[in-house]
């Protein structure tokens, strides 16, 4: 088996499934249909690549891969605009040469860039961040409030810095966060990471909703449009086609949910754990009807039922979620620790996140079973080109 | 090998404009890296230098490495090297293996074959900086004027990086 041929003839032959999952992007976004401006590789070319280059920073309405680790950095005493500008350009280059599947610049292990994956390398800015740079004034975001029923942990909240890598093969996931982390560690600190996973597109079509792991059907209901719902228009400038990204660790009391039955499983989601379809009926990707009552007189969503405070209307305030799931220990009496990074890309908290998390944090009956152990908020700068980097709209 | 080389030659020059690209929007402040770079995004020059970094250090020596890709027909020589950075460059091999490796000066300098590239890394063949006049930190840039044996001089920009491998062994009288 000579293994370069080998894997240079699966490359081009993964295209195949590149293509799939091209045409299934718009299910991502839409949940039906075909969306627009979505980026993602032209799979006949440049087959198992998503493109780092754009308007946009990659990994956001890409497709989410099978793999995502979340690395949040706490600078270090002395980090000023011009040191932080450097760790930018140093990130930006591992990153663009990952991405196409090129070794990092000193990288102590090349050839393990050979298969780059779909890795999509992310990059967004905590709010301590603005302050330790002597750029508070440029600050587009604050930590969010603590929401009735948080338990929020500082070892998986807060950051200065997020990188956020995302792909198929875990091996080449692990190759780029070590190259990553290397070249941040002369400039800050690792104040956490989080790992998560999810169907991988030979187990389950790329664009079909995949379920947490408490067997719901999540993330049906996504924006429509980009350039509406995720990306910033404009302000502040240095911003502009850039998002806002909210990550919270939701950790699931699996005992607890194994107890409750089907029925009131349903319930409190409004939802039908089989197929995702509301319990007023039709499939999954059927708008509820909210107004329905049963034969008692009661709504059959419940006033309280998950789908019913998450709901906007509004397509365009919707909010992008890109969810994985966790499961990190076991105890010893064989207790299971899992959850959901719940993760989401908005351009504006104020309008988008907050209000929903509002509503779902004081009444939503899921709380039964999902605890909030961690929050943090980062903005995502614009993507930039072959000559730039990111970051270099706020820095430079 | 050859299935290899073909798309990393596509990349490189890539890269390398990337970087250049870094440097010249003034936001550099490595002094050594003030003068925009004519390396790999110049079609005229018959040698680049692709992937250059250079070992970050406070004080003292370093190295830089990288590929030198040689464009034209014949045979090209580096005979020396200098840089704003340091007033004593070298041009290094290792000689020898494990334990008794050991750095000295290459005779006649760096050969790069015709349409070929001669690779500099940790360990092997690199360009040797002493006395640094100032720290090299991560992620700033570093020029460096590449003489060809037959006077022809051009400039590269390298980019510094924490670098802890390699296992090198400076020899004693550097």
């Amino acid at each position: 088996m000579a293994g370069r041929n080998m894997s240079r003839r699966g490359l081009l032959a993964g295209g195949a499934v590149a293509a799939g999952g091209l045409a299934a992007t718009g299910g991502y976004l839409t949940g039906r249909g075909t969306a627009a401006g979505v980026p993602e590789a032209n799979a006949a070319e440049q087959p198992r690549t998503v493109p780092f280059h754009g308007a946009h920073q990659a990994g956001v309405v890409t497709p989410p891969q099978t793999y995502g680790v979340f690395v949040a950095f706490d600078l270090r005493q002395g980090t000023t605009r011009e040191s932080l500008g450097r760790l930018m350009r140093l990130l930006t280059d591992d990153a663009r040469r990952l991405a196409e599947g090129r070794a990092g610049l000193a990288d102590a292990q090349p050839e393990l860039a050979d298969l780059p994956a779909r890795l999509t390398v992310t990059f967004g800015f905590g709010p301590g961040m603005f302050e330790k740079v002597g750029l508070a004034h440029q600050r587009p975001l604050a930590d969010l409030p603590e929401f009735e029923n948080d338990r929020l942990e500082e070892r998986w909240s807060g950051g200065d810095l997020l990188v956020q890598l995302c792909g198929e093969d875990a091996v080449t996931l692990a190759h780029a966060l070590r190259l990553i982390v290397k070249d941040a560690r002369d400039f800050a600190t690792v104040r956490w990471v989080q790992r998560g996973f999810r169907r991988s597109p030979q187990s389950q079509p790329p664009g079909e909703t995949q379920r947490n792991l408490m067997g719901q059907l999540d993330g049906t209901v996504q924006p429509d449009d980009p350039d509406k719902a995720v990306w910033i228009p404009g302000r502040p400038a240095w911003l502009k086609g850039g998002t806002l990204m909210v990550l919270r660790r939701i950790r699931m009391d699996l005992e607890k949910w194994d107890a409750a039955d089907e029925a009131a499983k349903e319930f409190s989601i409004g939802r039908k754990l089989a197929d995702g379809a509301p319990l007023t009926g039709g499939r999954e990707t059927d708008d509820p009807d909210f107004a329905a009552k049963d034969v008692a007189g009661f709504p059959v969503i419940d006033d309280n039922a998950h789908i019913r405070l998450a709901r906007v209307e509004d397509p365009a305030l919707r909010m992008l979620r890109r969810a994985y799931n966790y499961e990190e220990d076991i105890t010893e009496d064989g207790v299971v620790d899992s959850g959901l990074l719940f993760i989401s890309y908005q351009a504006d908290l104020a309008r988008q996140f907050t209000p929903v998390q509002q509503r779902l944090a004081g009444s939503d009956l899921l709380n039964e079973w999902i605890t909030t152990t961690g929050s943090a908020v980062f903005a995502l700068p614009p993507g930039c080109t072959e000559t730039g980097w990111i970051g270099q709209t706020l820095l430079s | 090998m050859s299935s290899r080389l073909i798309p990393l030659f596509a990349a490189l020059a890539f890269g390398s404009a990337a970087l250049t690209g870094c440097g010249s929007d003034g936001t550099s402040t490595e002094k050594a890296a003030a003068a925009p770079s004519a390396s790999a995004t110049s079609a005229a020059a018959p040698l680049t230098f692709e992937n250059a970094w250079v070992k970050a250090a406070e004080k003292g020596m370093t190295a830089a490495f990288g590929t030198l890709v040689n464009t034209t027909g014949a045979d090209v020589t580096v005979v020396s090297a200098a840089t704003p950075a340091s007033p004593m460059v070298e041009l290094h091999e290792v000689a020898g293996t494990g334990g008794q490796a050991r750095m000295k000066e290459k005779d006649g300098g760096f050969v790069v074959p015709a349409g070929g590239e001669l690779e500099l890394k940790p360990g092997g063949y690199h360009i040797m900086l002493m006395g640094l006049k100032q720290k090299l930190e991560p992620g700033g840039e570093v020029t460096l004027t590449l003489t060809l044996k037959d006077g022809t001089k051009t400039d590269v920009t390298a980019v510094v990086k924490s670098f802890q491998g390699g296992n090198e062994t400076y020899a004693p009288g550097h």
